[in-house]
């Protein structure tokens, strides 16, 4: 019991991550059909920075724990949300009339980009985060001893998935996001800046993947230029997962897949981690390409 | 209100639009009608800002739209009804009046609009935590009318709203469309069933392979030997 807790708390932390990078991928295929393959690296520029600002303005000298997490997050996800807008205007805006494979070549370009870039400026070796940032305590959980860490972490995004939620259901510019989602002609067609939802849509999902990042880089301690491709491909699956395109599924896909890699690795063979969360994407492709959530409701012609 | 003069709309390499004016005056009903592909939507919507004019020139109160974004477009008070009426099947009746609404920023004045749709359509009323998608085609339509009356607009294009629905909705959505028009709001209405356009409007346009036609009072076109054999089934 206590090693299967330990195992879940794992599982829902790092699918908590997973399903902050997966939002970034369904809102994006929302409203542009377009599969985002540089999002996993904006992920990576958030891990970067926020080691990059840590590092360059001692925060930890006048803040304590807490606040040097809140600000460097609001830093880090200001700062990728600026560089996913560019993204947009720069590699995506061009070929919105073009094939749509054209885009999917340029988003592959950007990717190899962005990797590139990270390696030349911070070189190609791990990096390691300061480790005396975030307490050590452990917090007792139905008799379980757990790591406050991985608590924040689950919290953390937890917390910012309610926030997007209630955003995009609640607000006017979220009730635009979806009408964008659904058709965009008719969108314009109600006075709606399409150019801009999707400027929007580009700066919410590149900053939560880069909050992701820094996470990851708070909770693991090491980063590397090239872990944006894993953390991407199995973002993607859990998007995949949930049903791409749907907001609350890439949440759920999210867990479900942290979870699902947890009890593999514990129960099978840590070898097969990787293994696991394709068998699952292969899976779901076979079986419901539309993903748990995809699709509600057919449309009346 | 309205002045088309002339403009051209192309497809990549096709062009769809050689040329067409058309000229709507403040509270009529102008309609113009045409076969299947003779260009009366794609009038539409590049009066609407959705396709670009390779050529000539929309002014809508004196002002150049054609150089405008369709979202410009609809602030100045152009709304329009969609051939297929496309509401946003997977939000709820009340969502796609909200968005309807979307340029307007008086909360009073989106009441007021809100209150003056569910007096037209008390069907919508009922149903205003439904998914669009689940409405029937007739509601859907009432709904694509709602939506675009809750912008508040000073013209409404309605591309096609008897398509698809059964004879006795389409008098009904008819009806509507002149109680509209009395209340003040300028109409221009594409329409397959000729006849029905004809009786309920002021004025038309006949449209063919990307050009205009003929243009009359809806009297005389109903009256037209030519429009009666090509458009409203022979004489009678």
């Amino acid at each position: 019991m206590d090693f299967f807790l330990q195992q879940l708390t794992n599982g829902l932390a790092v699918g908590s991550i997973y399903a902050l990078i997966a939002l970034g991928y369904t809102m994006v295929y929302g409203v542009l059909k377009l599969i985002n393959f540089a999002h996993g690296d904006l992920f990576a520029i958030g891990a970067y920075l926020g080691l990059t600002l840590l590092t360059a303005f001692g925060l930890t000298r006048f803040l304590g724990p807490l606040g040097v997490v809140i600000v460097l997050a609001l830093m880090v996800m200001g700062l990728v949300a600026v560089v996913g807008a560019v993204l947009e205007r720069v590699a995506y805006r061009p070929l919105r009339q073009a094939h749509r494979l054209s885009a999917v070549v340029s988003a592959m370009g950007a990717s190899i980009f962005f990797q590139n870039a990270l390696m030349l400026i911070y070189g190609a070796r791990y990096k390691v985060y300061p480790h005396d940032i975030l307490p050590k305590n452990v917090v007792s959980l139905l008799g379980v001893e757990v790591p406050l860490v991985r608590l924040l972490v689950l919290l953390t995004s937890v917390l910012m998935m309610v926030a997007l939620y209630l955003f995009i259901q609640k607000t006017r510019i979220g009730t635009a996001i979806r009408a964008a989602a659904i058709d965009q002609r008719a969108a314009k067609l109600m006075g709606i800046n399409v150019d801009r939802v999707i400027m929007i849509v580009f700066l919410i999902g590149p900053a939560l993947g880069g909050a992701a990042g820094l996470m990851v880089g708070l909770y693991y301690g090491q980063i590397n230029f090239t872990m944006g491709w894993m953390y991407g491909l199995k973002a993607f699956t859990a998007a995949i997962l949930g049903g791409i395109g749907n907001i609350p599924g890439a949440m759920v896909g999210g867990l479900l897949l942290g979870v699902i890699e947890a009890m593999g690795a514990a129960y099978l063979s840590i070898a097969w981690k990787d293994a696991i969360t394709f068998i699952v994407l292969i899976a779901i492709l076979i079986v419901r390409p539309t993903g748990l959530l995809g699709e509600r409701v057919a449309e009346k012609v | 209100m309205l002045q088309v003069e002339n403009i051209h709309v192309s497809y990549g390499r096709v062009e769809a639009l050689h040329g067409v004016s058309l000229d709507v005056r403040q509270g009529e009903i102008v309609t113009i009608l045409g076969a299947n592909g003779a260009g009366k939507s794609t009038t539409l919507n590049a009066i609407c800002g959705i396709f670009k004019t390779t050529e000539g020139a929309i002014r809508f109160e004196k002002e150049d739209i054609h150089t405008l974004a369709a979202h410009a477009i609809v602030a100045r008070g152009v709304a329009q009804v969609p051939e297929g009426r496309r509401v946003f099947g997977t939000l709820t009746v009340r969502e796609n009046l909200n968005l309807g609404a979307y340029t307007c920023n008086d909360k009073a004045r989106v009441a007021d609009n809100r209150q003056r749709v569910y007096t037209l359509f008390p069907r919508l009323a009922e149903r205003v935590d439904q998914l669009a998608g689940t409405l029937s085609g007739g509601e859907q339509q009432m709904l694509a009318i709602g939506r675009a009356l809750m912008g508040n607009p000073k013209i409404l294009l309605l591309d096609e709203p008897s398509l698809g629905l059964a004879p006795l909705l389409v008098k009904a959505i008819f009806e509507t469309i002149r109680e509209i028009n009395r209340s003040g709001l300028t109409v221009v209405l594409v329409e397959q069933n000729a006849r029905a356009a004809l009786k309920l409007a002021h004025r038309g346009y006949v449209m063919e392979v990307g050009r205009i036609v003929l243009e009359d009072t809806a009297d005389r076109l109903l009256a037209d030997p030519e429009v009666q054999k090509a458009y409203l089934g022979g004489a009678r």
